[in-house]
């Protein structure tokens, strides 16, 4: 099959969304998300398909559609995300195309399927080639998918990081706490579909500038962007008397931010509030005062829009970066790497994850053996990425409570020495540490 | 005449700086002389608390052995003074109504008042250590002393509760009974400085009572007489060292060893921009240190002590009844200025206390860090049976844990 006769030809035109936004949904995750998108109907976005497998594909509704490899792998999906990665090296051109035009597009799929964590950093590399920004949206896989996926999509999403202008993640495990535990499967992942779904249409919502308070691009950017920490999103709606209330509730106890602890270390959020025509001053203040207050040491871009769809409800959709560790943010040096603004798409180093070491490196005839020299990964060591693993696994993960733990001691009161009180009871007087000497707490200078 | 033989009684503070145990001999007739005392270095004690008890126990050993052989008496039981932060205070206030029908107030209604007042709810982990009676009021009439004999138709009476945690009185109780003494009674420290150094018409006008000790600082309020109001704060000399040795950057010892030497608890103009060409341990010169520095670390941090308890007081009400002043006691009341930076923040005249009250090693114990011991013998002197020669207060003292004749004495 020619790679180039499963792109359609004309993009569609978009006069109320930010100009020229195109949503490309990678691998069978993203197809399933765009695929609802496109029969929910988003007026004026562009949708475009990609994926390794053939069939799939041929199924699909969407109106561009683009079969990496299809004639290396015959369109039998590709096997794990090195070869993905070749196949959609092996075909910029079609890339190139299925990116021309537009000046934002965002990519949604699923990091656990080996299309989407092979192709999309290429992909998002290429979108930024074609001079529009690209933001990822992308699902991390359950904790029962195995080690082997998590670290393939733990290495995904950092080198997602480096070659996309704003990466979000939704970990799936993280979904599957939002519902009961005996949804089945199916639900469960169709609700995954429906809430990156949301996602983008609270991304779109968020970038179309036609709200009371606007929020940009380049806002969404600052809180994303160039931060080695994580970012999240979640959205909530109420609607009733304490609309304002519920909602900072439902956001305060969101499973996507950590039942409101990823608010809490939160290092920048972005909130847009959406209501109804009756949307008041006293909604948008009483959310936003909580907010603030549950992510005091936040960077806080705040936008507020009007859609008459949601006459009476108060919809949220957040945006949360984390304050990583110090040896989160050296082991991700992605974040610095964002700023550049082309990053070389051809010598992109091969993972050694564990799980991924030690098999043997295909090679697809398009690549060619030699044509890459595979260095050591520079962003990512096994024990690195095992880290990241560990922390990322989820509510239950006792690392990520112990973490939490010492956050608490590092309060700026006991930063400073207390001497031979050091192992007390701390003598405390209206929130004041006495054991702290006088002149510290005064300011007293000695010079 | 044949006197029987005088009775000992032995007054024991395990403080953060030092234990120290002070024996008393009561004489059949009243008179109180002071004939030993013992002191060791205490090293297991921060905050007022026990930390290492093996070392209390040794340094409490040696304390009563001195004292022992000073006095030419043995030690068989002790009154302990405890204190520590988490002490507190409250007054709770009963309520009888007479039942006779001529109304006149009996001594049995004194009693059911008392008891009533005595029914408060403590949270189970703490100990009452003191109930102290203050006034009487007699259909609504505030501050009588003795109600019996008079008529009226409703009693109440105040009461002051000191209390503490009971795991952490144990702790030194523990200790002093592991050296097969007894322990008759625990006293708050603040209330036994408060025996030894302040003087009935202070009491009666209004005074305040600072012990400024190592580890801790007690105080306790007095007025028309009666306990108004105690406390507590976890902050004491040590927290003076440890400040200087931080700010100065010098090790605890030579901290403790600067401050008094050169400790003052205001900059005064003296000091400004004079410098110390101290020499280190081995001799040899070392940096200069700033004594200008040094006071002021010093200054901060007493004037924040003094702020707090000053700001407690005003929460009670209680800073516009200190007319007799202020009287501090306890090692910190050493430093100099110290009563010039009391008058600073109080507003009202301040005293170093003395325990002139007391005869006997009249020389050696006229020193403020000696308060609490002497006041501890002088709370057990009460206490013995040979004391108490007043009237039907005998009956109350069951119920009133020995406050009533404490008050009458004084």
């Amino acid at each position: 099959m020619n790679p180039s006769a499963g792109v359609s030809s004309t993009p569609t035109s978009s006069p109320p969304a930010p100009p020229g936004a195109r949503v490309i949904g990678v691998g069978g995750a993203g197809l399933q998300v765009v695929e609802g998108l496109l029969r929910q109907g988003l007026p004026g976005i562009a949708c475009a398909g990609i994926h390794t497998d053939a069939r799939r594909l041929q199924s699909s509704p969407l109106p561009r559609k683009l079969l990496l490899g299809g004639q290396v792998s015959r369109g039998l999906k590709a096997g794990e995300p090195e070869v993905s990665r070749r196949l959609a090296e092996a075909e910029p051109e079609a890339l190139r195309h299925l990116c021309e035009g537009a000046d934002l597009i965002i990519l949604v799929g699923g990091l656990g399927g080996n299309t989407a964590a092979g192709a999309m950093p290429v992909l998002a590399r290429a979108a930024r080639e074609s001079g529009a920004l690209a933001l990822v949206l992308a699902t991390l896989p359950f904790d029962f998918e195995g080690r082997r996926r998590q670290v393939q999509a733990r290495t995904a999403l950092e080198e997602l990081r480096s070659a996309a202008d704003a990466v979000i993640s939704l970990p799936n495990q993280k979904v599957a706490a939002l519902l009961d535990e005996r949804t089945p499967l199916t639900e469960t992942l169709e609700h995954i579909d429906e809430l990156l779904g949301r996602g983008v249409h609270g991304l779109l919502r968020l970038l179309r500038r036609d709200g009371l308070i606007n929020v940009d691009f380049a806002d969404l950017c600052q809180v994303v962007r160039g931060r080695p920490a994580e970012s999240c999103f979640a959205t909530a709606e109420a609607e009733g008397e304490n609309r304002a209330r519920d909602l900072v509730e439902k956001l305060a106890r969101h499973p996507l931010l950590d039942s409101g602890r990823d608010l809490a270390e939160a290092d920048a959020l972005l909130i847009s509030l959406t209501g109804g025509p009756d949307l008041s001053l006293k909604d948008v203040n009483q959310v936003m005062e909580h907010i603030n207050r549950a992510a005091e040491h936040a960077q806080m871009v705040m936008g507020a829009l009007m859609d008459p769809a949601l006459n009476g409800r108060l919809a949220a959709t957040v945006i949360v970066s984390r304050r990583s560790t110090p040896e989160l943010a050296a082991a991700a040096p992605g974040g610095e790497i964002a700023a550049d603004p082309a990053p070389p798409a051809a010598e992109f180093p091969t993972h050694d994850a564990p799980g991924a070491g030690g098999r043997e490196q295909i090679r697809t005839p398009g690549s060619g053996a030699s044509r890459h020299f595979v260095p050591p990964p520079p962003e990512l060591t096994p024990e690195q990425a095992e880290r990241l693993l560990a922390e990322r696994a989820g509510p239950a993960g006792i690392r990520r409570r112990a973490r939490g733990k010492p956050e608490q001691i590092a309060l700026p009161l006991q930063v400073v020495s207390k001497g031979r009180f050091a192992r007390t009871d701390p003598t405390v007087y209206q929130g004041m540490d006495l054991d702290v000497p006088t002149f510290r707490r005064r300011g007293i200078l000695l010079n | 005449m044949f006197d029987p033989a005088p009775q000992v009684v032995v007054g024991l503070e395990i403080g953060t700086s030092k234990v120290c145990a002070v024996v008393g001999e009561l004489h059949p007739h009243g008179t109180l002389n002071i004939i030993g005392l013992g002191q060791a270095r205490s090293r297991g004690v921060r905050k007022g608390e026990i930390v290492d008890n093996s070392a209390a126990a040794e340094d409490v050993r040696a304390a009563l052995a001195e004292a022992e052989q000073m006095a030419d008496v043995e030690i068989r039981s002790v009154y302990l003074g405890v204190s520590g932060a988490h002490i507190q205070s409250f007054n709770n206030r009963g309520h009888h109504t007479i039942p006779s029908h001529d109304r006149v107030i009996m001594e049995d209604d004194v009693r059911d008042v008392v008891g009533n007042a005595r029914a408060f709810n403590l949270p189970a982990d703490r100990h009452v250590i003191h109930v102290i009676r203050q006034h009487f009021i007699v259909d609504g009439q505030p501050g009588v002393v003795d109600p019996v004999g008079m008529p009226g138709a409703q009693l109440e009476v105040d009461l002051h509760v000191i209390h503490g945690i009971t795991t952490r009185l144990q702790r030194p109780i523990r200790v002093v009974k592991g050296l097969q003494i007894e322990v008759e009674n625990i006293v708050f420290t603040g209330i036994a400085s408060s025996l030894a150094v302040l003087s009935p018409p202070d009491k009666q006008r209004g005074v305040l009572l600072i012990d400024l000790g190592a580890g801790i600082t007690d105080y306790v309020v007095y007025a028309d007489g009666i306990v108004r109001h105690t406390g507590t704060l976890a902050v004491g000399g040590d927290h003076v060292t440890n400040d200087l040795a931080c700010g100065l950057n010098v090790s605890q010892g030579r901290a403790e060893a600067l401050k008094c030497t050169y400790g003052g608890a205001q900059v005064g103009p003296d000091v400004k921009g004079r410098t110390l060409a101290l020499s280190s341990d081995h001799g040899l010169p070392e940096r200069p240190l700033n004594l200008e520095h040094l006071r002021r670390i010093m200054a901060a941090r007493l004037e924040e002590t003094f702020e707090i308890i000053s700001s407690d007081l005003e929460q009670h009400r209680l800073l516009e009844s200190l007319h007799a002043g202020v009287v501090l006691c306890g090692g910190g009341a050493r430093v100099p200025g110290i009563t010039e930076l009391a008058e600073r923040i109080f507003g009202v005249h301040a005293v170093v206390g003395r325990t002139q009250t007391i005869s006997g090693l009249v020389a050696t114990l006229d020193q403020p860090e000696f308060a609490t011991g002497i006041g501890l013998v002088r709370f057990g002197a009460f206490q013995q049976p040979a004391a108490r020669g007043s009237r039907w207060t005998s009956r109350l003292r069951q119920t009133l844990v020995h406050w009533k004749s404490m008050l009458r004495v004084l």
